[in-house]
């Protein structure tokens, strides 16, 4: 536990000090938003349309984060001195995937309002609660898949093609389960309830790829 | 070691059980009431797809016992499976369209759970040798192949469900469904394409792993024999250089 704090502790620092990551995925969501208006030519969109478009901005804004969570690591040795230390190797996963999660979340902080200022008809924050229960559960998988290949991904000579075309057809039932939630909540008639079902298969799959990154995770650590 | 061995019988099998299985496909299954001569593609398409999905979660389970052993040949087998379905997989593909566009007129639907969770799954294993290949430590390599691989192996199961949910089905649902208008004979000759289909991943498995293998072993007798002639070439040359 100590070793993922520690751990964590020194990703946000590196994140707070030098901003590389967190204002990069931002800037790229609300420019994202600006073309969606521009390429569907439309004011304001909502329901399907409107979840459609939140979660492909985010899910490619994810990626640039997902791009660059293990590079520091290995250009400037990181990932020896954590071999070095003596904790169970997990600590990495856990930390970076926390990381990722946090990155996540303050990109949706600045990308959410921007939506609804930019784009969204239905105003997102008559239905709150139930927003950031879908986003946290798509959060969660998010980075766990984005973490899962952004290790398998670091070693490769060509890593930033890698992890797109790795982690998008994996992160595609977690877009559907999410879109799907997510779209009744910004319905132009007034917001609907969330589906149960889409929050149990998000649940699911972030149960899932929890457990299967944990079992595989060490392997990508070794030497 | 050789691995060459039962490859003939196995290739005999295949061949004897796939003729048998289209020949009853073209002479004894009872042609689909609804859909006509076009339904027969069932019992190639069906097969293939099952075999494929198949030898995608077999890949994964082969990846496991290479982590768990660190042999290198569970790797090779692994890499074989995964690479056959992806050919394989190919087909399945474009079957499925020529179906589609037969039964429903259109070479793609959108609206069928099974083809487009089909086509996810074989998208995200297309990427399996560019990530492979781009890696340069073999050991590494195998390592991070099966990684990748486990976990693919485990996102075909939760995908078809997430893609099933999501769609409603049109898709001729043949297995359970008691309407689905499959009758006896159709049923015995699907089990016989699907066993043929099997027999045919099997040889053609077979046939790569021998064919790796058999080229590993030539590369290690080149080895050797040039080690040989090297130090062939030191001795003889070692009392020339003396007496001069």
């Amino acid at each position: 536990m100590r070793a993922v704090g520690a751990l964590l502790r020194k990703d946000l620092r590196a994140e707070l000090r030098t901003g590389e990551t967190v204002p990069a995925m931002c800037l790229f969501a609300v420019t994202t938003f600006v073309i969606f208006h521009f390429a569907l030519d439309r004011e304001a969109i909502d329901g399907d349309l409107a979840s459609g478009v939140m979660w492909v901005t985010i899910l490619f804004a994810a990626i640039l984060g997902i791009n660059r969570l293990f590079v520091a690591e290995r250009e400037q040795g990181g990932f020896d001195g954590f071999l070095l230390a003596p904790v169970d190797r997990t600590a990495m996963l856990v930390a970076k995937a926390i990381a990722l999660f946090l990155f996540l979340a303050a990109l949706q902080v600045v990308a959410v309002p921007a939506f609804a200022v930019l784009l969204l008809e239905p105003s997102p924050f008559g239905s709150l609660h139930e927003l950031v229960l879908v986003l946290v559960l798509g959060d969660v998988g998010l980075a766990i898949i984005g973490t899962l290949a952004s290790a398998l991904a670091v070693q490769t000579r060509a890593r930033d093609l890698i992890v797109p075309i790795v982690s998008l057809p994996l992160l595609v039932p977690l877009v559907i389960a999410a879109t799907e939630a997510t779209s009744p909540l910004w319905a132009a008639g007034g917001a609907g309830d969330v589906p149960f079902k889409w929050l149990a298969v998000l649940g699911l799959y972030d149960l899932t790829f929890g457990l299967i990154a944990y079992a595989v995770f060490d392997f990508l650590l070794e030497d | 070691m050789t691995y060459g061995k039962g490859l003939p019988g196995l290739a005999a099998a295949t061949c004897l059980t796939l003729t048998t299985g289209f020949l009853l496909v073209a002479f004894y299954a009872p042609t689909d009431v609804d859909q006509g001569l076009i339904q027969k593609i069932f019992y190639l398409h069906v097969p293939l797809a099952i075999v494929t999905l198949g030898g995608f979660i077999l890949g994964g389970i082969l990846a496991i016992a290479y982590l768990r052993t660190g042999e290198r040949v569970w790797d090779v087998r692994s890499y074989v499976a995964i690479h056959l379905s992806l050919v394989l997989g190919v087909a399945v593909l474009l079957t499925g369209a020529i179906w589609a566009k037969a039964s429903w007129g259109v070479w793609w639907e959108w609206k069928e759970p099974t083809l487009v969770s089909f086509l996810i799954v074989f998208l995200l294993y297309a990427t399996y040798q560019p990530l492979r290949f781009s890696i340069d430590d073999p050991e590494r390599q195998s390592r991070y192949a099966a990684v990748f691989a486990i976990t693919a192996g485990a996102f075909v199961p939760l995908n078809f469900l997430a893609v099933r949910l999501a769609e409603p089905l049109i898709h001729p649902r043949v297995f359970g469904a008691a309407d689905s208008g499959m009758e006896g004979p159709m049923w015995l000759t699907f089990f016989v394409c699907l066993a043929g289909m099997t027999l045919l991943f099997m040889a053609l498995w077979k046939y790569e792993m021998t064919s790796k293998n058999a080229a590993q072993q030539l590369r290690a007798l080149r080895r050797r024999l040039a080690d040989e002639a090297e130090a062939r070439e030191r001795r003889s040359a070692a009392p020339a250089t003396t007496t001069s």
